[in-house]
């Protein structure tokens, strides 16, 4: 017992204090780095407004910025800035991307969680994975070198930077999240729901249809909502793939123009506090404020939104 | 006796057959492109690729020679960028996943994490420009470019790590308070050595994320051709992801396979990460501690 | 009065959220003695031991009312919450060896008291382990996982982490739970032996547990302590609660 009286007094009573300051400055670091990401979103916030303020405050036309489908910034007679073009390139390659990829992106998820087991649901979602993997500059450059010449072969049309392109390629690019999330949200649906409808002597597929499906559908929904999020502000990509070319589209085959593509393509061009720089900026917060609308919209839909909330 | 199969049996076994393939096969449509797209990028890259084509600089006008600037200038900006993240990253998911309350504040962070991973790239490089390039004054730069790229792969790292923690059973950690340990010992002695590889894969999956990246260097720290290689952070640098922008749009008379050899290394290198998290995570499963 | 008891709860009260765990209990705890704690599932008796090493600290939504004196003092009133737990040994219901070696589970608590000296562990190691009656099935793997370990033995080794505390208190919850016979039986003769150096509080869900070892026992009920009395008084008296002879002859619970 000798021991004990040592470990109670002296040294070791203050190391015990000195882990117990310590613990207090490890909370202080920590808590740092917890809200950083609050700190991220406001600047962000903040810079971008900054910077886009004065387009806002002088220049802005509201019925030309949204009515309007000539975005002629640079012209030095009569500058034009409207986005209509833009936000119809932008809505109409997100549009195509969805049409191509939520049937096969919900389908791949239904596989995965109901159907695949062992080694070929493992290996599906290695390659989902690496699909989520590809960076948007070589997705682009597939478009450009690979999609291209094919669209105009096998369609006959001049050219192959089109609405069509870009949206394949979006569609691939969105793919992923969609699976991932549709498949943990299928997943998550209890077992005993589908034990309890095979014991009544339902198939695989009704038992999915009527019971796995319905029960996951606000987890399906926000996957669909992220893809739409992640396809609307892809920016390389559909830079290089889309054709670049202002234009309200008619058809798969017209060029069309996105938001995110027209700011990384003119903002190098443009001088610092010019309007078509601010103008690039105003694009921006656009971009920025819909972008948090569908993510905020995901995130109440992903967790049972308001209707089911007390359950 | 024997269970006769009715009509309707027999129609409900096709039926099943029929949507098990229709799956499989939307499945398989969606992974085909993965295989599809290396292979013609092996195909049309690989006669371009050979130990000189890393190791030289663009010649003639980025018409001929190799990738070293750019392949340097990625690792510049990797680095920097994951000195910031990563402490930054994990710090946050360990106040999230050890200190934090169920309070309003967390909700918070939590809200601010979703939005941040979901804010586009472009924009990213238009706060990069307007905050680190302008307000702080650091010049288009390594510097500014890789904070650009951390604060975007920051809500990854969070996200991966937290879960890495929050998988490391609570009973460890109430025994581990109970011997008298506070909370910081028992996150150095108890979560973290046994999420560390949970942690590591979500840093490689970001430092994968950050290779890739283009457009929130383009305006804040990238070049598209430099005569000279960076030496400090506060350089602009070349990059292999906007080299490949570079070389496949602005470079009209560059010989095919370039730019085909390019987009290869680029993958090769973003695949070779995520196939190292991949493996990091099935050995991590195999061998449990408890 | 005050001074005498080791442990002392004056209107203790634990909630969760809005639901009450426990309520008003009264009562105190001598020094170097075994005080049992029996009842049903759900009657607050975990909750209570949580109280004693301010564990509500650390659980979301758990609240507690009231006091508990440790030697006389309120356990609220260590500014260094770490240091009393120090003094309080803790073994679970379920065994939890910590998913490092057998060696760092038993030094885990002195090193981070900042105890280094490797003679001074070892030696520790080797007494805290024979102690809990550990050493001979693993002196030849002390570097091997202690998360590793079977139910049994994972017990005994978390007995010996709390011995390598050189608690006051020790306090078992339902430790016999996912171990079989024998070694609740060498257990329980480790916990008749450490009497003479520590009060130990053991909740029990076996009342004849209790019977073998407690000097006193109290009973809970639905989050109230129905009765505390010298542990054979309430096994045997006919002075006792209807409620409480009820439960130790297995009508319910």
């Amino acid at each position: 017992m000798v021991k004990k009286q040592k470990i109670e007094s002296g040294a070791l009573a203050q190391s015990v204090n000195r882990a117990w300051v310590f613990d207090r400055v490890a909370k202080g670091i920590v808590f740092i780095g917890g809200i950083s990401a609050i700190v991220f979103i406001i600047s962000i916030f903040i810079f971008i407004f900054d910077q886009g303020m004065g387009f806002i405050a002088e220049d802005l036309k509201p019925g030309e910025f949204f009515g309007s489908e000539i975005w002629r910034p640079t012209s030095e007679s009569n500058p034009t800035y409207g986005i209509l073009a833009l936000i119809a390139g932008t809505a109409s390659i997100t549009g195509l991307a969805m049409l191509v990829s939520v049937p096969f992106s919900l389908g791949a998820a239904v596989f995965i969680s109901e159907f695949a087991t062992g080694r070929v649901k493992e290996g599906l979602k290695v390659l989902i994975e690496l699909l989520a993997a590809i960076p948007s500059v070589v997705w682009g450059f597939i478009g450009l070198s690979i999609m291209n010449p094919l669209i105009v072969q096998l369609f006959d049309v001049p050219i192959g930077l089109n609405m069509l392109n870009a949206g394949i390629i979006l569609g691939l690019m969105a793919a992923p999240i969609m699976t991932t999330i549709a498949e943990d949200a299928l997943k998550a649906v209890p077992d005993g729901y589908r034990e309890a409808a095979e014991a009544m002597g339902a198939t695989r597929w009704q038992v999915i249809r009527r019971v796995v499906l319905p029960s996951a559908r606000n987890g399906l929904g926000a996957a669909i909502l992220l893809g739409v999020g992640r396809a609307f502000g892809e920016t390389m990509a559909v830079l290089m793939a889309s054709g670049h070319a202002i234009n309200l589209p008619t058809s798969p085959f017209d060029s069309v123009r996105a938001l995110t593509a027209t700011i990384a393509a003119e903002l190098g061009e443009t001088a610092r506090g010019s309007t078509h720089y601010e103008a690039l900026f105003t694009i921006g917060i656009f971009l920025l404020l819909i972008t948090l609308c569908i993510n905020l919209l995901a995130d109440l839909v992903i967790r049972g939104g308001w209707k089911r909330r007390k359950l | 006796m024997k269970f006769s199969q009715t009509p309707l049996d027999q129609k409900n076994r096709r039926n099943e057959k029929l949507f098990r393939m229709l799956f499989m096969m939307m499945a398989v449509l969606l992974v085909l492109p993965v295989l599809a797209v290396l292979s013609v990028l092996i195909y049309k890259g690989g006669p371009a690729l050979s130990w000189d084509f890393f190791i030289t600089n663009p010649t003639q006008g980025m018409t001929a020679g190799g990738i070293w600037p750019a392949l340097v200038g990625t690792m510049w900006l990797v680095a920097v960028a994951l000195s910031v993240s990563v402490p930054l990253g994990v710090s946050a998911a360990i106040y999230l996943s050890e200190y934090a309350k169920d309070n309003w504040l967390t909700r918070v962070i939590n809200l601010a994490i979703i939005n941040l991973a979901g804010v586009p790239s472009i924009v990213h490089a238009l706060f990069g420009l307007g905050a680190f390039v302008l307000f702080f004054g650091l010049g288009k730069s390594i510097l500014a470019a890789s904070l650009t790229l951390a604060v975007m792969t920051l809500p990854e790292i969070i996200v991966t790590s937290r879960e890495a923690m929050q998988a490391v059973p609570r009973p460890f950690r109430e025994a581990s308070w109970s011997l008298g340990a506070t909370r910081w010992q028992t996150i150095r002695h108890i979560v973290l050595p046994n999420s560390g590889s949970g942690i590591l894969t979500g840093i490689i999956l970001g430092v994968s994320r950050t290779v890739g990246e283009t457009a929130p260097i383009m305006f804040t720290g990238a070049a598209f051709f430099l005569p000279y290689m960076p030496e400090t952070v506060w350089d602009q640098t070349m990059a292999m992801s906007l080299h490949l922008f570079v070389v496949a749009t602005q470079v009209p008379d560059a010989p095919e396979a370039l730019p085909f050899g390019v987009a290869l290394s680029l993958i090769a290198m973003v695949l070779t990460l995520n196939t190292l998290s991949i493996i990091f995570r099935t050995r991590l499963r195999r061998k449990k501690k408890w | 009065m005050v001074s005498t008891a080791k442990l002392e709860f004056r209107d203790l009260s634990i909630r969760y959220g809005s639901e009450t765990a426990l309520e008003g209990v009264n009562l105190s705890i001598k020094p170097n003695e075994i005080f049992g704690i029996i009842g049903p599932a759900n009657s607050g008796k975990t909750s209570f031991l949580r109280s004693i090493n301010r564990m509500d600290e650390m659980t979301t939504g758990m609240k507690v009312g009231g006091s508990v004196l440790l030697d006389g003092t309120d356990v609220r009133a260590w500014r260094n919450v770490f240091a009393l737990r120090s003094r309080i040994g803790v073994v679970f219901p379920l065994p939890v060896g910590l998913p490092m070696t057998i060696r760092q589970n038993v030094t885990m608590a002195p090193r981070m008291k900042g105890i280094k000296n490797k003679a001074v562990l070892e030696e520790l190691v080797e007494r805290c382990l024979r102690r809990a009656a550990l050493w001979d099935e693993v002196k030849d793997r002390l570097d091997s996982l202690g998360s590793m370990l079977s139910g049994g033995q994972q017990q005994r080794l978390t007995i010996a982490r709390a011995l390598s505390q050189e608690p006051d208190i020790l306090l078992l919850d339902e430790f016999s739970i996912a171990v079989d016979p024998v070694t609740t039986m060498r257990i329980e003769d480790v916990l008749k032996e450490l009497k003479e150096e520590m009060t130990i509080v053991l909740v029990t869900n076996l009342v004849q547990q209790a019977r073998r070892l407690a000097d006193r026992t109290a009973f809970f009920l639905n989050g109230k302590c129905i009765e505390i009395g010298e542990t054979e008084d309430l096994f045997t008296s006919d002075s006792r609660d209807p409620l409480t002879r009820d439960y130790v002859e297995g009508r319910f619970g």
